[in-house]
């Protein structure tokens, strides 16, 4: 049963245009409408209403969902179904994420498009596992083995979270790199209205397969057809006979582990071919920056407190702004230092104990004040809470 | 109509003949399963292109680095989860999976079990060698009691893993296992495996005289693989001398290794019954007119 | 006629052992490794049974059939599963 996407099918298995759902039901709208036909998942507080909606729908727009034994294999079948042609997704919380670590990084070094949907839970360990919290946007980045690039997205309401995993699935497509979306707690358990959109509304990017002579095909360099580092994708059953490995591999793929100049091309070429374009990827929400002195930097559900308090300040006439990260990895550094240069004090509110606010203090390089504004233990952060921040020095 | 007879031409049509000689040691036995998987599929004349080989860590996964067809060489233990989500997509595709003892029995355990319960359709040949030979030999779950390893080094505590006997629990379709030391009865095992709808696995007990051979005395290669022949028996003589057998011969049998098929049975696999689960679902649509 | 490929033989032995006849022997010459590979020897009773070219580790063993020796065995390849060749 080889897929194809039928945006008919998609839509009458969806139903309504406007209806008012889970934030999890909304990661699994923005997968169907994406393309999205295979699901690897397993049950997670509170990610498991994802896969409970992918085991309904799936079937019905003739997708394959398979229920794995765990997180490791989940992740796993989800990147052999990459390679098999399909477009793949699974959705995860904290003891997943954790445990799917080796295979993400396996997926970033074989160049190969999935997505993750990590609804995030106050951690460590099992922690508070009905509770929301950002608790890991570093491991995100950093929580793999070795030197690759990630790709993460925190969507800030309901529709976010459908928007954002369509976008997932076309960045994962386009640069062939695992892509989380990093929700949370909040956000996934969340009911609100979502508005799906009409089909001339959407840009939906495939992989670009290969298609050249079989005996000049390189696997594993930058595209012989266009200028891109991304190489076109061999899908199995094609007839090229690709050799994909998770060893340092040599151009054509085969292992290369004794040579130091194989190990640095290819590693600095899969981190290249993303951070080269982080400009086209910056996507950032900017909210009253022309004149303000104090600025909150925030990204996912942080951002709806941040949002009031900083309308409260407005209206009591102080110079207030918000910079929404919508893409936090890889890091907007451009944004905050043009910011750095023109405010007095950045607050950064997050939902752990300080994780996005180092790296903020990174590229501030001093300039101006940066203040971390955490709280842990699965609440969010409330606006006068955060208008106290403001008051402060 | 397959045309090869010989190896030379078999080389030619399966081999990546620039990644030859192999980093096998001599005297190893896992270049003589790729050598018996190529005859079998020459035999059955499987199409190339439409034929994936996954592997995990090890020696026994470094085979579909040599071979001329799609090859995904993954993390340890975890190549039959690979394996499912490669058939999910494409179930057309052909799908061996090369892996090792440690690989599939130890870390890899759940994934076999699961895969195997649900009768997914690959076919999983497991090269056994009673050790994780590529890191230098360390304790295998499959090792025999008493044996040594290097982390074993006063002699193995620990009974074996009986990995057959757990498949045939699970109702895997195709179970057997045999020895590398003699061609015919693997090449043909092969074969049946490949061709069985549903999971298959073929159990190969193959010789590693640097990790294994080495320490348990059996380093000379000559002997490694004449202890094959004296310790293993096949399924149906070990039956017939239960039964039949006198006292004498039941002692002298008793502890040898059993090699034959375990299990040979027809249950649909998993992709055939979803295929009918998403028919089902259209066929209800269509009638109902509703989502 | 035994062609042997000298440099991935990696002097195993085990063909020689196993020869059924003993027609294989453990030549003079070394290879790019530094290893004796394996001939056939001089006077053999090789009757084309194929059992080194199936068990040979590194596939470096090629049998092919001589037409012109008389022997009293039927010169019926056989494939590696049993039977005739089709």
């Amino acid at each position: 049963m080889k897929y194809k996407r039928d945006p008919e099918l998609i839509r009458s298995v969806l139903g309504n245009k406007v209806q008012f759902i889970l934030g999890d039901m909304a990661c699994v709208y923005g997968g169907l409408l994406a393309g999205c036909s295979f699901f690897g998942g397993y049950p997670i507080t509170p990610a498991s209403e994802v896969t409970e909606g992918m085991a309904r729908r799936l079937p019905r727009v003739k997708g394959t969902y398979v229920q794995m034994e765990d997180e490791i294999g989940s992740i796993a079948a989800v990147i052999g179904a990459s390679w098999g042609g399909a477009k793949s997704m699974t959705a995860t919380s904290g003891p997943g994420f954790s445990l799917m670590m080796e295979n993400y990084g396996f997926a970033a070094m074989t160049e190969t498009p999935c997505v993750i949907v990590n609804i995030q839970r106050t951690g460590p360990s099992t922690g508070q596992p009905t509770l929301g919290a950002q608790g890991d946007m570093m491991q995100a980045k950093w929580g793999t083995h070795g030197d690759f690039e990630a790709i993460a997205l925190a969507p800030s309401t309901v529709q976010e979270c459908m928007d954002f995993t369509i976008e997932a699935f076309n960045l994962a497509e386009k640069y062939r790199n695992p892509v989380c979306v990093m929700a949370d707690g909040e956000m996934g358990h969340l009911r609100e209205r979502v508005i799906i959109p009409d089909e001339k509304e959407l840009e939906i990017i495939d992989r670009v397969p290969a298609t050249i002579d079989k005996k000049k095909f390189i696997p594993f360099t930058s595209s012989q057809t266009r200028n891109s580092k991304v190489p076109d994708f061999p899908t199995f059953g094609t007839g090229y006979h690709t050799y994909v490995t998770g060893l340092t591999h040599n151009e054509k793929g085969f292992p290369a582990t004794d040579k130091q100049p194989d190990h640095e091309k290819l590693v600095k070429r899969i981190t290249s071919k993303i951070t080269d374009d982080l400009d086209k990827l910056t996507n950032v929400e900017k909210l009253y920056l022309d004149d303000a002195k104090t600025v909150f930097v925030t990204y996912g559900a942080s951002a709806r407190p941040a949002e009031s308090a900083m309308e409260m300040a407005r209206a009591k006439g102080k110079k207030v702004g918000m910079l929404r990260l919508k893409l936090v990895w890889p890091f907007p550094y451009k944004e905050i230092q043009k910011l750095a240069s023109k405010v007095d004090k950045i607050i950064v509110p997050e939902m752990n104990l300080g994780q996005i606010v180092h790296t903020v203090q990174e590229y501030v390089e001093g300039q101006c004040k940066v203040v971390s504004a955490p709280k842990i233990g699965g609440e969010m952060h409330l606006p006068h809470e955060l208008y106290k921040y403001l008051e402060g020095k | 109509m397959p045309d090869v007879r010989t190896a030379d031409k078999l080389n030619k049509k399966f081999l990546r003949e620039e990644m030859w000689p192999t980093i096998f040691c001599n005297g190893c036995g896992h270049g003589v399963v790729l050598d018996y998987t190529f005859w079998a599929i020459e035999e059955l004349d499987l199409d190339m292109d439409k034929t994936v080989f996954v592997s995990g860590i090890g020696c026994s996964s470094r085979l579909p680095g040599y071979i001329n067809a799609d090859g995904l060489h993954t993390t340890h233990g975890r190549a039959i989860a690979f394996a499912t989500g490669i058939k999910a997509a494409n179930p057309d595709l052909n799908i061996i999976v090369f892996t090792g003892d440690g690989d599939c029995s130890g870390i890899g355990g759940n994934h076999l079990i699961h895969a195997a319960r649900r009768n997914i359709d690959i076919t999983v040949i497991m090269i056994n060698n009673f050790t994780y030979g590529m890191t230098g030999g360390q304790l295998a779950p499959t090792a025999p009691l008493g044996s040594i390893a290097t982390t074993a080094p006063y002699g193995n505590i620990e009974h074996p893993f009986n990995i057959c006997e757990l498949a045939k629990a699970l109702g895997a379709n195709y179970v057997a296992r045999w020895s590398v030391t003699h061609p015919y009865q693997p090449i043909k095992s092969i074969k049946e495996g490949i061709q069985k709808k549903g999971f298959s696995i073929i159990e190969f007990l193959s010789p590693c005289p640097t990790a294994y051979g080495r320490r348990n005395k059996l380093g000379d290669i000559k002997k490694h693989w004449k202890w094959y022949d004296d310790n293993t028996i096949l399924i149906e003589d070990y039956d017939k001398a239960m039964k039949y057998g006198t006292d004498e011969e039941k002692e002298k049998i008793k502890n040898k290794i059993q090699c034959g098929v375990f299990q040979d049975i027809e249950k649909p696999g998993f992709f055939e019954q979803y295929e009918k689960l998403v028919e089902r679902l259209q066929e209800k649509r269509v009638k109902g007119g509703k989502k | 006629m035994i062609e042997i490929k000298e440099d991935w033989c990696k002097g195993c032995g085990i063909c020689i052992e196993r020869c059924p006849v003993g027609a294989l022997e453990e030549s003079d010459k070394l290879n790019r490794k530094g290893i004796h590979p394996a001939r056939l020897k001089e006077k053999n009773e090789c009757n084309f049974c194929r059992l080194c070219e199936l068990i040979c580790p590194d596939l470096a063993i090629t049998v092919i059939p001589d037409e012109k020796v008389k022997k009293d065995v039927k010169k019926v390849l056989l494939s590696p599963t049993g039977g005739k060749n089709k």
